[in-house]
């Protein structure tokens, strides 16, 4: 089978001359579709920088990335796009919701381009919000919003579900429920789910495991033995 | 209703402030552009529709006397459509009450109907009937401002003779849009009288019987004015023809003509530099609103939104804002222009309004707002696509001031810390500060000029009044005199100094340059009237040429050194080769000015006077008013206070009351930048505030860095906007310049105090608005805020 993403020599260079920052230094991979992917490691170590070239949010200066069969470093602006329009869904720390716009409303800002999305109050059924779909980001707490991030990203169905630090901003109670969320997810819809976290514990919930150091892969591990989202503390 | 465009609602709502004030200054700015382009276009098409309605001459042709079968002889001219013979006469109204008498002029009605040119238009009663002895057709403007109602009977003297004249009606003709006491430049309704009666009437009356003294002409399609005109003037040559001319070169029609000229100057240069200026200011403030929502665009690419999506929503903002603003501009100007047009009336008396819009001037507002609000978030967004959605969601790098200039110790020992927060700015920034310093010094330049222009109006009064004429009464003859009428007057009780006046009327040519004026003859030793240079120091006039005021010099393109060749219209109507030998500061109408003596002589008539300046004693102006009225040499007397009252309202009116219009947009401008300013570095710096709250600095030392910054922008661009508000006022002045007034530039410090001031004043209210709403942040919140 096709794995659903693969890397090779993936390097990234913030800056230049004295003052370039490596961000990765030649980053080989292979992730099997249909997983949660865990990576972790300490800041700076480049695991945001790949999640974000993986993800078409930024570009790689050398090397090769593939989506399946598809060559996300060679892929034109326009393309990469229609690659995160199509494929991906987004979840940031900081939940990135529109202020001005209410739940259901931020949600829509994606169903409405996206192919096939599912209702917008499905997806905010989905992450238990439904009840609160007309309420502005500011008169929700963060694990809402988070949840709301999530409601908008999965309700376009995408393939890939990046998640950049889901529970950082999160206490560890309301964390667990966005985890929860992720799982449901993954579970039910099949949908490929990376998420990035300097939290060791939450490893402990996924199919696979990248450690990164100093922008390279350190060490990938299969968990044969996942726990629950309820079961993990940090 | 897209997720996006609720978004953009919300946002709108969010920043209505800010909002409201762009585009109030794109409203300032197009409605100038419509409300004068309206104007424009309704006073010709007015004065078109008038013309047509009433069959108004093509040509004019004065003359002493002739037969009327001389206009049959005309009518054979090739070109000529109709002819129209009329008599014309002077005469002097006496009003009950009133010591001075009014100058007035008849023209004659044909005996039955209404004239084939030079319609009269009926405004209240009716015309003479047709062998209507005694009765006569009153000036509309005059009548009002005397009080003379239809069927009153008013007492005048025609050709020496008084008697008692019914009014059937009152009338407006546009032959008289404009009318002045002759002599006098500036119309006063109640100071000129004219009159119409039945041909048989006036033949008696000026003992005109079968004759006519005034020919009319309408030209057929493609026909050749100046052709005609000369075929004409040899037809009426032995007739005593004083000179056929052009509608254009008609005083009503050549003051209308004027005054859409200087309109049209001043729209084509005023309202685009003001829309120029708020053009400038929503560029600086959308780029900055489209910057700060630099983490919503990448969050939105993040999405898989493309570019042009996110640039189109952005582009409906920028839209909505600037086609707001530019609808409500619109929608303003058609409502200026209506009620400036109304002050038209005032002065130039056209019995109907077509009130007219440039439909170009919409086009060229909206677009002008448009690009220029486009302009601006386009630059922006450019740079934000240019970036990866993972860079843009990212707050800006912290920008690398490792090179930059740093204070060294002794500075920094000097300054405290926030003023050297201050500083930095500049010297880190200097782009962004030149870019705030430009648009208030811009915004200032439109204060000064604008307060230049007021000012520039009152000292052309005064000058005018106080030093190149400084008597108090102009008494005009019948016709030229021996110098003994001025002794006689000299004797009146109460008249202090008495200085004699030789005005002859004259068509002035210098290749293809022609004007119709005067020239007047000043006595060598001239007190009272005089020829100023620029430097308001009296020229004295040489034994022979000619002194030109500087507008007619511009008119006739010619220079000190120069001749110009004069036909004079009066007496034996010599023509003239006359050396130009200085050019005089002129404020009021385009004079020339020769000796008395030399003028004289060259006419062929020494000695002889046409009228005479006085100084009187105030309390004794009645008596020394009625004497003149009874002196049958005296066709007209000019109070200097009247004069000056009428050409205070002249101004007041018409072009130069746009002024008062542009001194309010001008002063919206001004605030509008200014507190934009203020709100652009507040949003700017709101972190870099809140940081320094909470390290422990008081509300006014965070207040103190961000107000030192706008209050050092203000004083840097005050210099600048004084500079460019002088280039500015030369600019506008030339435009509100007419034939009939000039207005100077002077260096005005009270000008520029007074734009100083507001700049100032916008500082402090806008810099009080944002420390207010810098006192209520919430601390956790701005710091928070990714902007």
């Amino acid at each position: 089978m096709t794995p659903a993403f693969r890397a090779e020599g993936l390097t990234k260079t913030y800056g230049e001359g004295r003052s370039a920052v490596h961000a990765l230094r030649g980053v080989d991979l292979e992730i099997p579709g249909g997983e949660i992917v865990v990576m972790l490691g300490a800041s700076g170590s480049g695991k945001s920088t790949l999640l974000n070239i993986l993800g078409g949010l930024d570009r790689a200066s050398e090397g090769k990335a593939w989506f399946r069969d598809q060559c996300l470093t060679d892929m034109a602006d326009r393309q990469l796009t229609r690659y995160r329009r199509d494929y991906i869904g987004f979840v940031f720390q900081f939940y990135n919701l529109m202020p001005s716009l209410t739940a259901r409303e931020n949600v829509e800002l994606v169903t409405e381009i996206a192919r096939a999305p599912m209702a917008p109050g499905e997806a905010l059924a989905l992450v238990g919000l439904d009840k609160r779909a007309d309420h502005f980001p500011s008169q929700l707490s963060g694990g809402e919003q988070q949840r709301v991030a999530i409601a908008r990203a999965i309700a376009k169905q995408p393939e890939v579900l990046f998640c950049d630090e889901p529970t950082g901003a999160l206490d560890s109670s309301t964390g667990r429920a966005v985890l929860k969320v992720l799982k449901d997810v993954n579970d039910r819809l099949g949908t490929t789910v990376m998420m990035v976290t300097h939290a060791a514990s939450i490893a402990d919930m996924a199919h696979r495991v990248i450690r990164m150091a100093d922008g390279q892969v350190s060490d990938i591990t299969e968990n044969a033995d996942r726990k629950s989202p309820e079961e993990i503390v940090w | 209703m897209s997720p996006l465009d609720r978004k953009l609602l919300r946002d709108l709502r969010r920043m209505k402030g800010q909002a409201v004030a762009i585009a109030l200054v794109i409203a300032a700015g197009v409605m100038l552009q419509v409300m004068m382009s309206g104007l424009v276009v309704s006073l010709e098409e007015t004065r078109r529709a008038y013309y047509e309605r009433e069959r108004l001459a093509d040509i004019f042709a004065p003359l002493v006397r002739a037969p009327v079968s001389v206009t049959r002889r005309i009518g054979q001219i090739p070109g000529v459509a109709r002819v129209e013979g009329r008599v014309t006469g002077a005469a002097l109204f006496d009003l009950p009450g009133q010591a001075l008498p009014v100058q007035g002029s008849a023209l004659s009605l044909p005996d039955h109907g209404t004239p084939a040119l030079n319609g009269v238009y009926l405004t209240e009663g009716r015309l003479p009937v047709a062998d209507g002895r005694d009765e006569a057709l009153l000036l509309d403007g005059f009548a009002r401002a005397r009080g003379i109602r239809p069927g009153d009977v008013v007492t005048v003297t025609q050709n020496g003779n008084r008697r008692d004249l019914r009014i059937t009606g009152l009338a407006q003709a546009p032959e008289l849009l404009y009318v002045a006491v002759p002599g006098e430049l500036v119309p006063d309704d109640a100071r000129f009288a004219v009159f119409w009666m039945r041909r048989a009437e006036m033949e008696t009356a000026y003992d005109m019987d079968g004759a006519v003294n005034e020919v009319l002409i309408a030209l057929s399609r493609n026909a050749r004015e100046a052709e005609v005109i000369d075929a004409v003037d040899r037809v009426l040559k032995p007739f005593g023809g004083l000179g056929a001319y052009g509608r254009e070169d008609h005083m009503s029609d050549r003051f209308i003509s004027e005054e859409i000229r200087s309109l049209r100057s001043i729209s084509g240069a005023v309202p685009p530099l003001f829309l120029a200026i708020a053009a400038f200011l929503l560029y600086i403030v959308i780029s900055r609103m489209v910057q700060s929502e630099r983490e919503e665009i990448g969050l939105l690419k993040a999405f898989g939104y493309s570019n042009p999506e996110v640039g189109a929503h952005y582009f409906k903002l920028v839209l909505v804002i600037s086609v707001g603003g530019a609808a409500l501009g619109c929608l303003l100007g058609i409502w200026a222009g209506r009620w400036m047009i109304q002050l038209y009336t005032i002065y130039y008396k056209f019995p109907f309004i077509v009130f007219r819009l440039e439909p170009a001037s919409f086009a060229t507002g909206m677009l002008a707002s448009i690009a220029a609000a486009s302009a601006g978030g386009l630059f922006v967004l450019r740079q934000v696509f240019a970036l990866a959605p993972a860079e843009a969601m990212r707050p800006p790098v912290p920008p690398d001031f490792s090179h930059a200039f740093r204070f060294g110790p002794m500075t920094s020992r000097l300054l405290d810390q926030p003023t050297r927060m201050v500083l930095r700015r500049f010297v880190r920034q200097p782009v962004r500060m030149a870019g705030l310093i430009a648009g208030i010094a811009g915004s200032m330049a439109l204060s000064v000029a604008v307060s230049t222009l007021h000012s520039a109006f009152a000292y052309s009064m005064d000058l005018s009044f106080s030093v190149m004429d400084r008597s108090d009464v102009l008494v005009s003859f019948n016709h030229a005199l021996g110098y003994r009428a001025v002794f006689e007057i000299g004797q009146l009780d109460g008249v202090r100094f008495v200085e004699p006046v030789r005005d002859v009327p004259v068509v002035l040519h210098n290749g293809t340059h022609s004007h119709r004026g005067a020239i007047t003859g000043l006595p060598p030793d001239v007190t009272l009237a005089r020829a100023v240079d620029a430097d308001m120091k009296q020229i004295d006039l040489p034994g022979q040429g000619v002194v030109l005021a500087e507008a007619l010099a511009d008119i006739l393109s010619i220079e000190p050194g120069g001749v110009v060749t004069v036909e004079v219209r009066d007496g034996s109507q010599p023509v003239l080769d006359l050396p130009v030998t200085g050019v005089a500061q002129s404020l009021l109408g385009a004079p020339a000015y020769m000796d008395f003596e030399a003028l004289g002589r060259a006419l062929g008539e020494p000695g002889r006077v046409s009228g005479a300046r006085l100084l009187i004693d105030a309390d004794k102006s009645d008596a020394i008013y009625r004497a003149l009225k009874d002196m049958p040499v005296v066709a007209g007397v000019s109070v200097a206070e009247d004069a000056r009252k009428s050409l205070t309202e002249l101004m007041n009116s018409g072009a130069g009351a746009s002024r008062y219009v542009m001194g309010v947009i001008a002063f919206i401008i001004t605030f509008g930048i200014i507190y934009n300013a203020a709100r652009i570095a507040h949003a700017e710096r709101a972190r870099d505030l809140a940081s320094l709250r909470v390290l422990g600095f008081s509300r006014g030392e965070a207040a103190f860095v961000l107000l030192g910054e706008l209050g050092i922008v203000t004083l840097a661009a005050l210099p600048l906007g004084a500079f460019l508000g002088q280039q500015l006022s030369h600019l506008m002045a030339r435009g509100f310049s007419t034939e009939l007034y000039q207005i100077p530039v002077v260096l005005n410090p009270e000008s520029h105090g007074y734009a100083a001031l507001f700049v100032l004043a916008a500082t402090l209210v806008s810099g009080w608005l944002v420390k207010r709403d810098l006192d209520r942040a919430d601390l956790i919140t701005a710091l928070k805020t990714r902007e």
